[in-house]
């Protein structure tokens, strides 16, 4: 093993090896908010769905808002990172295994939501299609029944992408470790030896995975948008929800990328593995998601503003100049006008350039979910039903804790696998000695070849 | 013997006066929320009276609307319930399952109408009202959606009757409870199989439309409003 395979590995194992009591500090805290939101969770079943602010005729709103959202995130890594692994982008190797660990996360978080606004969240097995006494099948038709396999089959897609890489790590810290430690991670390393064999099926079995988890994931977040475009709800009622919900997804996730990698790289001590580069490369795909976004709100306001439709310019006016146009205004101003300089100077794309942008945005995508969930809602066509939600504490509670079951289960992840993928980051060191795909190696000994000749 | 329940509602006829609300109160026993939760949107009210003022004071007339399910034969509600709590029976009606209901609150997003209505507690009444309850109706449980549902067990008792009898149901025999109670008779409520049937008659009539017919819903109620 040469010396700088051995600093790779030391470097990233470090945080699996010793632990700091800021960690422990860290996870009380979390834990503690999560604790409080389960908590809030009982106390809305025991005492009564009413204690939200939930009411006629506004029947979804911030966990509906939520599940947008959080699904949305997931976006982030299971795409983007399968996304620069068929595109062979070099720079991708230090990030993918962050992102896809988003996505994981934020999909388990995401698809609690349905859950927990059930009105009778005891039943929700009902969505599930299982054999039963009383021959009863979920309703293909509903679109809440199309989320449960579209979310089903990104999860077990997306835990199947992101373990996949990790069985060489594990393998890896298993060998590095002794008792308990070694015997768990022994198990989750599935015999990993590095065989020419082994190696092969990986590659195999990834570039499957990539190419499959594409369509899925477009697929999830366009299902999401049938849950309202499906609904024959003024502004709901658009076809161009599918790919604008996509869109956004993706935007929002790679916020939280961003976010979750400057994170990293302070707390773990990995500023030599997450380059500004990395961050400036994914402040261009940012910069382009933005522009996107915002294409996007144009043309489907300019479309419902020219159509002139009476039940439509009701939610239309609300947003745009009624009683949500400041939330309405601060989401444009979240997700373009302050981004779309700091990401499109080169001088202002740093690091720090890229957190503030990211961090507004996942403020406007918030805000943009909501915006398309309330409004509507409340301005139904007949006007002598139009009603005003305001939040209540639960719902308040609930979704803080839920930012903090988000970053505990990130905390405690990259306590217990290596972060950044430590087999990869060596192939992309030395090319010649480590198994990877024929066109890898053939471009990547081209490089070697030029470089050295140069 | 099949029927298919619908109703004509003369808006020229409507005095505002409510006794069809509270009768359907009694009648489905709908629970009464209180001031506090009625204030924050949480009332049930399988029918309500709608209030639309035209032309500006002093010149101002005051129009009623009761709006009720529509019994869309084309509902928006169903589709979209996952568990097939929201469904068609054989007559047409909108059938709602309350076992069956989980709580999405999808149905009700969809419904153009907005008039179904959420559980946001267990029921309760102000007393003596929880000694008036009618035992044909089921009281529904934290947690589940209602809606108007053309008082379903009167029309099951009375099918049942006719089956029992052979004889056919006679037009005017069965009402709804706000049809009955309504003292201008501007709730006119029948089988519209039947072409001689009253509500069948006033459903053809030239002053006829229906609420928000535009959307494709096929509502089966009919309102007859004077044509400016």
């Amino acid at each position: 093993m040469s010396e700088a395979d051995r600093r790779i590995t030391d470097d990233l194992l470090r945080p699996l090896l010793s632990t700091s009591a800021r960690f422990w500090v860290l996870v009380v805290f979390l834990g503690a908010i999560v604790a409080t939101g389960l908590g809030t969770w009982v106390y809305q079943i025991y005492h009564g769905f009413g204690m939200t602010g939930i009411r006629w005729p506004i029947f979804w709103a911030f966990y509906v808002t939520n599940f947008v959202f959080w699904i949305g995130i997931s976006h982030a890594g299971t795409l983007i990172s399968a996304i620069l692994r068929l595109v062979n982008a070099r720079w991708r190797r230090p990030v993918t295994r962050c992102a896809e660990a988003i996505t994981v996360f934020a999909l388990m978080i995401g698809a609690m939501f349905p859950i927990i606004h059930l009105g009778r969240p005891w039943l929700f097995f009902w969505l599930v299609p299982y054999p039963n006494q009383r021959g009863i099948w979920p309703n293909f038709r509903s679109p809440l029944v199309w989320d449960f396999f579209a979310i089903t089959a990104y999860l077990t897609g997306s835990v199947l992408f992101l373990f996949l890489p990790m069985i060489p790590d594990l393998a890896l810290v298993r060998d590095r470790t002794t008792g308990w430690r070694h015997r768990c991670y022994g198990v989750f390393a599935l015999g990993w030896r590095g065989t020419t064999t082994q190696w092969n099926r990986l590659e195999a079995a990834m570039e499957i995975m990539a190419i499959a988890i594409l369509p899925v994931a477009v697929s999830v977040h366009t299902i999401v948008s049938f849950d309202f475009s499906m609904a024959p709800v003024p502004m709901w009622h658009s076809t161009i929800f599918g790919p604008y919900f996509v869109a956004g997804a993706i935007f929002s996730g790679i916020a939280a990328l961003i976010i979750a990698m400057a994170f990293l790289r302070t707390f773990l001590h990995l500023e030599e593995y997450l380059h500004p580069v990395h961050f400036q490369n994914l402040g261009k795909l940012l910069l382009m998601m933005s522009l996107l976004w915002a294409y996007f709100v144009f043309a489907e306001r300019l479309t419902v503003w020219y159509g002139n439709e009476p039940s439509e310019m009701a939610v239309f006016r609300v947003t745009q100049r009624g009683a949500f146009a400041p939330l309405y205004w601060t989401m444009v101003v979240c997700n373009f006008v302050i981004p779309f300089p700091i990401l499109a100077l080169k001088k202002t794309r740093t690091i720090a350039g890229c957190v503030v942008a990211s961090a507004c945005v996942l403020v406007g995508m918030w805000l943009e979910r909501f915006l398309i969930i309330v409004p509507s809602l409340g301005h139904k066509y007949l006007p002598y039903s139009w009603g005003v939600y305001r939040p209540r504490p639960v719902e308040i509670i609930i979704t803080i804790s839920t930012f903090a079951a988000m970053s505990l289960l990130y905390v405690l992840f990259a306590k217990l696998v290596p972060i950044i993928s430590v087999w990869e980051l060596k192939v992309g060191s030395h090319p010649a000695h480590r198994p990877q795909t024929v066109e890898e190696r053939d471009s990547e000994q081209a490089l070697f070849v030029a470089r050295t000749e140069s | 013997m099949a029927h298919r329940w619908g109703m004509a509602v003369d808006l020229d006829r409507c005095t505002g006066c409510e006794a069809c609300v509270t009768a359907c109160r009694a009648e489905n026993n709908i629970p009464t929320v209180g001031a506090a939760q009625a204030a924050t949107g949480r009332a049930i009210n399988w029918i309500r009276v709608e209030r639309y003022w035209e032309g500006e004071f002093p010149d101002a007339r005051l129009t009623f609307r009761p709006v009720l399910c529509q019994q869309c034969d084309a509902a928006p509600c169903e589709p979209v319930c996952p568990t097939y709590a929201s469904h068609h029976t054989e007559e047409g009606l909108n059938a709602q399952v309350y076992n069956r209901c989980i709580g999405t609150r999808y149905c009700a997003n969809a419904c153009p109408y907005n008039v179904r209505f959420f559980n946001f507690f267990n029921p309760q009444w102000d007393k003596p009202l929880q000694l008036q309850l009618n035992p044909d109706v089921s009281v529904r449980e934290v947690g589940v959606m209602e809606k108007c549902t053309f008082c379903v067990q009167r029309i099951s008792a009375a099918e049942t009757q006719a089956r029992a009898d052979g004889k056919p149901i006679k037009d005017g025999d069965l009402k709804t409870a706000c049809a009955q109670s309504c003292p201008a008779t501007a709730l006119v409520f029948g089988d519209l199989d039947d072409p001689d049937s009253a509500v069948s008659r006033l459903s053809r009539s030239p002053r006829g439309s229906q609420l928000l017919g535009d959307l494709g819903t096929k509502p089966k109620i009919t309102y007859l409003a004077r044509q400016s």
